[in-house]
Order: C-alpha cells, then structure tokens, then sequence
C-alpha cells in the first residue's frame, strides 16, 4: 500500500508538471514533449490502479498515433520559433487575470464536488457489469464490447471513417501543372479514336499529316 | 495520505482539467497548443471514469474511456487538418490574428 501511494504521487506529480509545461512552453515542439510525457506517466497511473488495457492502448493511440500527429503539423507548418509566451505578451494581458480567475474557481467548484457528494445507497447493487477479478483485465473488456457494446462499437467505427474522410477532403489540393495518368480515360479510349484506316492508291503514298 | 483512494484520483482529474481550462483561455500564441489542452481535458475525463470503474468495481466505465479515445483521436485529426488548411490559405496560426469571424 506504502508502495502504491509513492508511486501514485510520483506519476501524479510528473503528470501535473508536465501539464502546467504543455501550456506555458515557449516552443510547440517543447509542448508536444511534455504532452507525450503527460500521456505516458497517466497510463502508468492506469496500469498501476489496473486497468491495464486502456493504460496500453492509451500508449498506442496517443502517444504512436495522435502526439506523433501534432509533431507533424507543428513540424510542417513550422510554426515551432513562433513564441508561446502568455506571460509576457503585453497586448493581451489583459486575458490572463480574468482567465485565471475563472479557472481558479472552476478549480475549486470540482473540488468541492469532490468532497462533498454522496452515494445513492443502492448504487452498488444496481450495477450490471461488474469485474471479474478471476480473468484478466483485457478478457474482461473483450466479453462486454463485442456484445453489450456492439452497437456503439460499431458507430466509434463510423466516427473514425467520417474523420479519415474529413481530414482527406479537407487537406487534398489539386495542383495544377502536374501530369498524371487518368486510368479512366485510358481504360475508356475506342478503336475510332486511336486508329485511322487509310485507302492508300498504288504508286502514290500517303501525306502524313505533321 | 497514505492510503490512496477515489479522491486522489478525482483530485488529479481536476487538477488537470483546471490546466486544461487554463492553457485555452490564456493562450493568445499558437492554436494547436489549444488542441493539446483540449486533449488534456479529454485526458482528466478518462482518469475520472478509469477511477470511478475500478472504485465501483464496474467495468462500464473502461469501456466508455475507449470511446472517449476514439472521438478524441478522431477531434485531433480534423482539427489539425483544419489548421493545415488555415495555414496554407493565409499563412498563419497565430490566435491573435485570427479574427476573420468577428465581423
């Protein structure tokens, strides 16, 4: 238990400070850093409290797929020399005190919600899907989300494609100038078009149109 | 302090939700630095439902993390492709310079 609380503080600590870096880091690369380093030291939190499953496929999706994204957005539109400092920008300094106030008590309204609410007292025993502590974690998730949660499964599935398609649609830029091939027009090309039959007379050629 | 329950980890979801909060209001320089506070917001929900899951000993709430996962990671790829596209039309991702809505 002593060794469950040190590493929950530790992982928690890293998790904090790298979020505060996340914001106030002068460089986006920087950011983009400590975003990979929040991410990694909270699923650490999630395989240590077990749930190992999402504590790994947080790993792959955020910090192989999602963080590997920003770093190649804020590396091709290189806009990483372009300063973050909200601390020192004159111009709106007039945001941060008002912004800060109302995170402040946004802040302690969680927290108040956190201290002070109750169970209803049949919670527990209105629950469905409780854990099985005899089969693993990963076993557990596969029996209920490929049967009570299929539907929803199935819709994240569509949610994926409708984002793979937003994002095609929205960066694809027709250059112009560039030659590439139009299978559809080679594929739909006809005899006529390609091929001319000339009644060519004895002894007198053909002028060959140039 | 010692014996860590579901308050510390609904205190460490707020902490960071409340960083989150911060980094979007105060940030006047660079907008995908608030796609990557919206992901940390996004990040101290599935702490809360991951703790809730594991303190309730109900397993709804993992299930529901990975859907989070899943909007999430599609909201990233659609905001960054909007970003791309904002850059190349008017060279730009500067938060302050960008106010063509405001009429």
């Amino acid at each position: 238990m002593l060794a469950h609380a040190i590493f929950f503080y530790i992982f928690s600590l890293i998790a904090i400070v790298s979020a505060i870096m996340v914001t106030v880091s002068k460089n986006t690369v920087h950011s983009v850093f400590f975003l990979i380093l929040d991410f990694i030291s909270i699923s650490c939190l999630f395989i240590m409290i077990g749930a190992e499953f999402l504590g790994m496929i947080m790993l792959i999706i955020y910090v192989g797929a999602v963080a590997v994204l920003f770093l190649f957005v804020v590396m091709m539109l290189n806009v990483a020399q372009q300063k973050n400092q909200w601390f020192s920008a004159r111009e709106s300094s007039k945001h941060i005190p008002v912004g800060l106030i109302i995170s402040t008590i946004i802040f302690f309204e969680l927290i108040i919600v956190i201290g002070g609410w109750k169970y209803k007292p049949d919670l527990v025993s209105s629950m469905s899907l409780n854990i099985d502590s005899s089969i693993s974690n990963t076993h557990a998730i596969g029996y209920v989300l490929y049967t009570d949660y299929i539907h929803i499964f199935q819709l994240s599935g569509m949610i994926l494609l409708v984002a793979m398609i937003g994002a095609i649609v929205l960066t694809f830029r027709q250059r112009s100038g560039v030659k590439r091939q139009s299978y559809f027009s080679q594929i739909s090309r006809e005899r006529s078009d390609g091929v001319e039959l000339i009644d060519v007379p004895s002894n007198k050629g053909v002028k060959s149109d140039d | 302090m010692i014996d860590v329950g579901l308050g510390h980890y609904l205190t460490l979801g707020a902490i960071i939700f409340t960083i989150g909060i911060v980094g979007i209001f105060l940030n006047r320089k660079n907008i995908i630095v608030i796609l990557m506070s919206i992901e940390l917001i996004l990040l101290s929900v599935n702490i809360n439902l991951v703790a809730f899951s594991i303190f309730l000993n109900d397993l709804t709430g993992q299930i529901f993390t990975l859907f989070i996962l899943t909007v999430a990671a599609a909201e990233a790829a659609i905001g960054l492709a909007i970003i791309v596209v904002y850059y190349r039309n008017s060279s730009t991702i500067r938060v302050e310079e960008i106010n063509s809505l405001k009429g």
